[in-house]
């Protein structure tokens, strides 16, 4: 689960009260456009310590979590 | 973009148009990685040049830019060795040249593999450094060849075409993070790939009436670098023959 480590990222990027993100959360609704989620996953990559290749596309927080998840195996 | 002191990848850096822009980007400040296909000799060579000459840092890797995963390796190995690189010039071309009732399909693959999907697939491996270090510049060296289009050089031309749109796409999408793409065109330019060709009917049909140098078509590819607010946008360097 990254869905805490995602979303402070998100908090800290968009200045959101981090208890307003949810997992269905859209990147739209967050305000975040799809070359901010690239930003993002390399925020996270730093923070988590992998190197995620986005080749999908992520809607929801959720898609993300479960992307990395995916990925980490 | 200032150049001094940035890292610089040039493919097809050996000899050509690209070794032309290497050296000028060393000339300028930056460190060089210059990426050759085949013989490491000549890339080594350029980077000892570049090196020597103007006492940046260079070095040579040999890469099939065509090769997808292995672009991926060869940008993080620069990444370790030259630091982040912020400017990209795709320069790596081949040609197979002949009638499209006579074209393979492996030299069609071949040619679109190298001249575009080399420039994406650097592109692709070179934009999370971009994009982490907040600026880049990418400058792809297409070909009047892709404006005019050319009897006897469909897969060439359709490379270069391709480039042009790539440049366009790559120009508006990256505009938001301050990351520029734009292009050269180069006509009929004295290199290896023009060596076996009838220069004296090719000077008759450009209106300036020579061959350009490689060195002419690294200054549109510096001067693109150096523009901060130009992108997406394509420069002949080719004596008129496209007008």
């Amino acid at each position: 689960m990254y869905f805490d480590a995602i979303a402070e990222i998100v908090s800290e990027r968009t200045g959101c009260d981090i208890s307003t993100i949810k997992p269905e959360s859209t990147f739209t609704e967050l305000g975040i456009d799809s070359l901010d989620t690239v930003e993002l996953l390399m925020s996270l990559e730093d923070k988590i310590g992998i190197e995620i290749e986005l080749d999908q596309k992520v809607e929801t927080i959720d898609d993300l979590d479960r992307f990395i998840q995916s990925k980490k195996g | 973009m200032e150049i001094r002191g940035k890292t610089a990848v040039v493919t097809g850096g050996s000899r050509g148009i690209g070794r032309a822009i290497a050296l000028r980007l060393a000339s300028e400040g930056a460190n060089i990685a210059i990426i050759s296909s085949g013989s490491s000799d000549a890339a080594e060579k350029t980077a000892l040049e570049c090196q020597g000459s103007f006492g940046v840092k260079a070095g040579a890797y040999t890469l099939d830019v065509s090769d997808f995963s292995a672009s991926k390796e060869t940008v993080a190995k620069i990444k370790s060795e030259l630091g982040s690189a912020t400017i990209l010039v795709n320069n790596a071309g081949i040609t197979r040249d002949g009638l499209a009732a006579m074209t393979s399909e492996s030299d069609f693959d071949a040619v679109i593999g190298t001249n575009l999907k080399g420039a994406f697939n650097m592109v692709r491996h070179m934009l999370g450094i971009f994009i982490r270090e907040r600026q880049g510049c990418i400058v792809n060296i297409s070909s009047v060849s892709g404006i005019i289009g050319n009897a006897g050089q469909c897969s060439y031309s359709a490379s270069k075409a391709g480039l042009i749109g790539l440049t366009k796409s790559l120009a508006k999408e990256l505009a938001p993070r301050g990351i520029r793409c734009n292009a050269v065109a180069p006509g009929f330019i004295k290199t290896d790939m023009t060596s076996g060709l009838d220069l004296e009917r090719i000077e008759k049909a450009v209106p300036l009436g020579r061959l350009g140098s490689p060195e002419e078509v690294a200054d549109a590819a510096v001067f693109l670098i150096k523009a901060d607010y130009i992108t997406g946008e394509v420069v002949r360097v080719d004596g008129g023959i496209a007008i």
